[in-house]
């Protein structure tokens, strides 16, 4: 019995030397779905499903009573296209986003521009407007709260100057401004680093060449400065036109999403349809708008980046 | 430039700093105001004498040491559990030839294209399912393994591309095998990345809102965000004092912290992945 042991675990040893079977491309390819399993697995339970489940949830509402789902064919989507609130939510988040997005670049890419300047210091400033980015979103928020109100810290400044601030939270337009400056000034120093690197990775003998040629200081920019930049560009609008439709703890804390409806986002308004007013089945429906409509601006961005970014890497 | 234009460009970008610092220097001091003092119109800049009391009400009001606990190792579980996940499935999509290869890294780049508030509704009623409400699990195994993670993966396969082929095919000849090369020669090489990834990540745990107040009920389960909003009186206007000296102490220790490890962070976050 031993000895055939013996034997056949020499032969197979000798079969596997000649071809052995562990070559080292299957060998590469093991270790490749090891090291990425815990990432797929994750994406599949975490990303996959709850995407299949959002549209599943979306034909079913919540029975508070019974505290199951019950099919309901289309009707969340029905009540979606009648909802009274549907026109001022939408109006609202596109107004929000636009706004953020604009103010936001803008003022990115005038910030790195400053900090980009032969200027003792700039190392300094760029810290300061780097700082609210580590400081805890809420407490943000919290302090900038305090600071609007009518006898807030940002009257009073307005004060010095001899203006009268408005009681910014408690109108229409200018909650809807406030909240967008709030969110701005806490996160324009991301989009301002990653414009500052950009900068400096332009090659100085371009302008040198044009300037040669006589071009002045806006044809530079216009001509040299932003084409060489696009990539940076289309990378912060995706990032920031996605992150504008994202903004939700902003609104709880300032606004709760008032005066009336004004800074009702589609992202609070689908948190009090599901988890205020238990609508988890309308909720769902709002999601996968949602998503339709991150998912429509991703592709148009990424479809112009032709047209308007000069080279990809 | 012009000595005029030099001064020009500082005062400019001093006005420019003020909503950017002051909101930070007001709350940190206010924090030690007494109450009359943060009430005052115009805001005082300093306190007028130093009163420290509202910090011990922070913590009888709320069981608020348990609630920074509660953040700080989520925060440290996730950003570690992160790093990990990230570094390994990026340095396979990076550097590793496998079949399926492509269409798996499109499968989980889906994840970049989703906010997690899409999900949200599916994720809460998943965890419900598996009684894993009002526990911190969502919290942890969410962001580790689902879509916060995959902006990760992507920065560090940015980042493991352009490791030059001939630090691997030496480590190769010295005898190690795909593990080894792995953590002994491409690891160490990342740290950069791993850094600003590690950064990213645990401002990412620390300041989330929409999860917590979804899936905890429990105040001494709650994370800090959460907490902050929760310090009002009876009628549901916030106590700002205790507030702000709440919001301090969340704020402040990060802040010092970050700013002291900003080259990292900075030139990390500029030379990985996220330069175009």
């Amino acid at each position: 019995m031993a000895a055939t042991d013996l034997l056949d675990r020499v032969a197979v040893r000798a079969a596997t030397r000649a071809r052995p079977f562990w070559t080292i491309p299957r060998r590469d390819a093991l270790v490749g779905y090891l090291l990425i399993s815990p990432q797929l697995v994750g994406s599949a339970l975490f990303v996959l499903l709850p995407l299949g489940l959002v549209v599943y949830y979306s034909l079913q509402e919540w029975n508070v009573l019974a505290s199951t789902f019950e099919y309901v064919g289309g009707a969340n989507y029905a009540k979606l296209l009648a909802d009274p609130n549907m026109g001022q939510v939408l109006t609202g988040t596109a107004l929000f986003s636009v706004g953020l997005v604009v103010l936001n670049l803008t003022l990115a890419l005038s910030l790195a521009i400053l900090l980009n300047q032969r200027l003792a210091g700039t190392t300094f400033f760029r810290t300061l407007f780097f700082s609210p980015v580590l400081v805890s979103l809420v407490a943000w928020t919290i302090v900038w709260q305090f600071l609007l109100q009518q006898d807030g810290g940002v009257n009073g400044l307005l004060g010095v100057v001899g203006v009268e601030g408005p009681n910014w939270l408690r109108g229409e337009t200018t909650a809807l401004l406030s909240v967008i400056v709030v969110q701005v000034v806490k996160n324009v120093g991301l989009n301002m680093v990653l414009f500052l690197a950009a900068l400096q990775g332009v090659p100085r003998q371009l302008y040198e060449a044009a300037q040669l040629d006589g071009a002045g200081a806006w044809t530079r920019f216009a001509r040299i400065t932003v084409p060489q930049i696009s990539p940076t560009i289309l990378l912060t609008s995706i990032i920031t036109v996605v992150g504008s439709l994202q903004v939700f703890a902003q609104i709880a804390v300032l606004t709760q999403g008032g005066p009336g409806m004004s800074t009702t986002v589609l992202v609070y308004y689908l948190y009090q349809q599901a988890f205020q007013f238990r609508h988890l089945g309308y909720g769902a429906a709002l999601s996968v708008l949602l998503f339709l409509i991150v998912a429509a601006l991703t592709l148009l961005q990424w479809r112009l980046r032709r047209k308007w970014v000069f080279h990809e890497s | 430039m012009s000595r005029k234009l030099r001064l020009g460009l500082y005062a400019l970008l001093c006005v420019l700093c003020v909503p950017f610092v002051f909101p930070t220097w007001w709350m940190v001091t206010s924090s030690v105001k007494p109450i009359s003092d943060i009430f005052a119109f115009p805001p005082a800049l300093v306190p007028s004498r130093f009163d420290f009391s509202t910090y011990g009400r922070v913590f009888e009001l709320q069981p608020f040491g348990q609630q920074y606990l509660n953040s700080l190792y989520i925060a440290a579980v996730v950003t570690a559990g992160t790093m990990a996940v990230a570094a390994m499935a990026g340095y396979a999509f990076a550097r590793i030839r496998f079949p399926g290869q492509n269409v798996l890294f499109l499968v989980v780049l889906v994840g970049l294209l989703i906010p997690s508030e899409v999900t949200i509704v599916p994720l809460f009623q998943m965890f419900h399912t598996a009684g894993l409400t009002d526990t911190h699990w969502p919290l942890i195994l969410v962001p580790i393994l689902g879509a916060p993670s995959v902006l990760a993966t992507f920065i560090m396969r940015q980042f493991f591309i352009t490791l030059p082929g001939e630090l691997e095919e030496a480590a190769r000849v010295d005898g190690l095998g795909r593990f080894g090369t792995f953590f002994r020669v491409a690891l160490p090489l990342s740290r950069s990345a791993l850094g600003a990834v590690a950064i990213f990540t645990f401002l990412h745990s620390w300041n989330l809102y929409l999860e917590p107040i979804v899936f905890l009920s429990t105040p001494s389960k709650f994370t800090l965000p959460q907490a902050l909003t929760q310090f009002v009186d009876a009628y549901g206007s916030p106590l700002w004092n205790v507030q702000l000296s709440a919001a301090t102490m969340t704020a402040l220790p990060i802040l010092v912290v970050f700013v002291l490890a900003q080259r990292q962070f900075i030139e990390g976050l500029a030379h990985t992945g996220l330069k175009g």
